[in-house]
């Protein structure tokens, strides 16, 4: 059984990576539908990272980013984050709202609904395709959303790991939103029993 | 007159003029203590309420309100502070996300933690701005024990 990421081999860094592309895959395309736009992803990286050097590659600690934290329970479970910078939030709300340059520190109780909607969406797209793969039940809970400083933010899987270890898995991916580029870094934080099910799933066996 | 930075997990202390920071607490805790006749000062930002509980708690003390709290005011005391002088202010402790679960309360219950361990050591809290769902950055100035506070909710505010 796993101990930490760090014991991952490369191959099943590949398949975590596998999992990163499939669902990215599947959250784009729900997003194209929901704006009416053509989105493209980008092909993601999966690592495993130490939180502060999360922290600092996405742009150190009061960076403003907004923040979508989902519970996992079932056969799997951990939490799972979306990370968003600014202009996700801007171009979701110059879409739906018909907003234009909005300051994301300062939404309003509409904008939030539907931003976290978005995140919803995303978020239910993603975990479906890897559920789908995988052959596990994954039940999500409903997400909650914040727009906040980076660190702060990062302070709920930081610290929910804390007890295991300092390194959390980061998955750099972003879409292409008619052709603005959209960073968004996902951190997933499965229990190390959870890993262990989801390697011998996808026929990794080095742990 | 220099700037420490104190990152996630970690403490320091210094003597008057320096200014101690930490940004960015959200669940997190800061707590900022103070020998004002000594000009002694440190700020420990923990993340977890109870080392005891954690499954390697004993290699990462500076994580922790119940082992941080007195490990940095033992190392204050090496520097000429007297515990029974000292006063404190914290900030943090927030509910960053809402979702209703013991799994995410760590900010409540860090701040329970951080009060606990103070009033076990008679340290008197002397101002303090926790909860809410926010993140805070924290300067302390030991020259004059101004807790300083800035946010995207609340912009700068003084304790």
């Amino acid at each position: 059984m796993y101990k930490n990421y760090e014991e991952l081999s490369p191959i099943a860094l590949d398949c975590l990576k596998e999992i990163g592309n499939i669902g990215s895959g599947s959250a784009a395309s729900a997003l194209s539908e929901m704006l009416g736009k053509n989105v493209q992803m980008r092909v993601p990286d999966v690592k495993v990272l130490d939180f502060q050097r999360v922290i600092d590659e996405m742009g150190g600690p009061e960076k403003i980013i907004t923040g979508i934290l989902v519970d996992l329970e079932g056969d799997i479970s951990g939490i799972i984050m979306f990370l968003l910078e600014d202009n996700f939030a801007k171009i979701v709300l110059k879409t739906f709202l018909g907003k234009e340059d909005v300051i994301v520190s300062s939404l309003d109780e509409t904008d939030v609904s539907v931003i976290k909607e978005m995140g919803n969406i995303m978020a239910g797209s993603y975990l479906q395709a890897l559920a789908k793969l995988t052959e596990l039940t994954i039940d999500m809970s409903v997400p909650s959303m914040n727009v906040d400083m980076l660190g702060a933010i990062m302070s709920v899987p930081v610290a929910t790991f804390a007890e295991i270890g300092d390194k959390v898995l980061y998955i750099d991916d972003g879409f292409v939103i008619d052709g603005v580029d959209i960073k968004s870094n996902i951190i997933l934080i499965p229990e190390m029993r959870s890993l262990d099910i989801l390697m011998k799933k996808l026929g990794v066996t080095d742990g | 007159m220099a700037n420490l930075t104190i990152g996630i997990g970690d403490f320091k202390v210094c003597k008057k003029p320096d200014v101690l920071v930490t940004y960015a607490l959200g669940s997190c805790v800061g707590i900022c203590l103070l020998d004002e006749m000594s000009g002694v000062g440190g700020l420990s930002h923990i993340m977890l309420p109870d080392s005891t509980t954690a499954v390697n708690g004993s290699a990462t003390p500076m994580r922790f309100a119940d082992t941080a709290i007195p490990m940095m005011i033992r190392k204050m005391e090496s520097m000429g502070a007297v515990k029974s002088r000292l006063r404190g202010k914290i900030a943090g402790g927030a509910t960053m996300f809402a979702i209703a679960s013991d799994k995410f309360n760590i900010g409540e219950r860090n701040v329970t933690a951080v009060k606990k361990v103070l009033s076990q050591l008679r340290i008197p809290i002397i101002a303090e701005d926790i909860g809410e769902n926010f993140g805070r950055t924290v300067f302390f100035y030991t020259e004059t024990g101004t807790m300083e506070i800035r946010s995207t909710v609340k912009g700068t505010t003084t304790l």
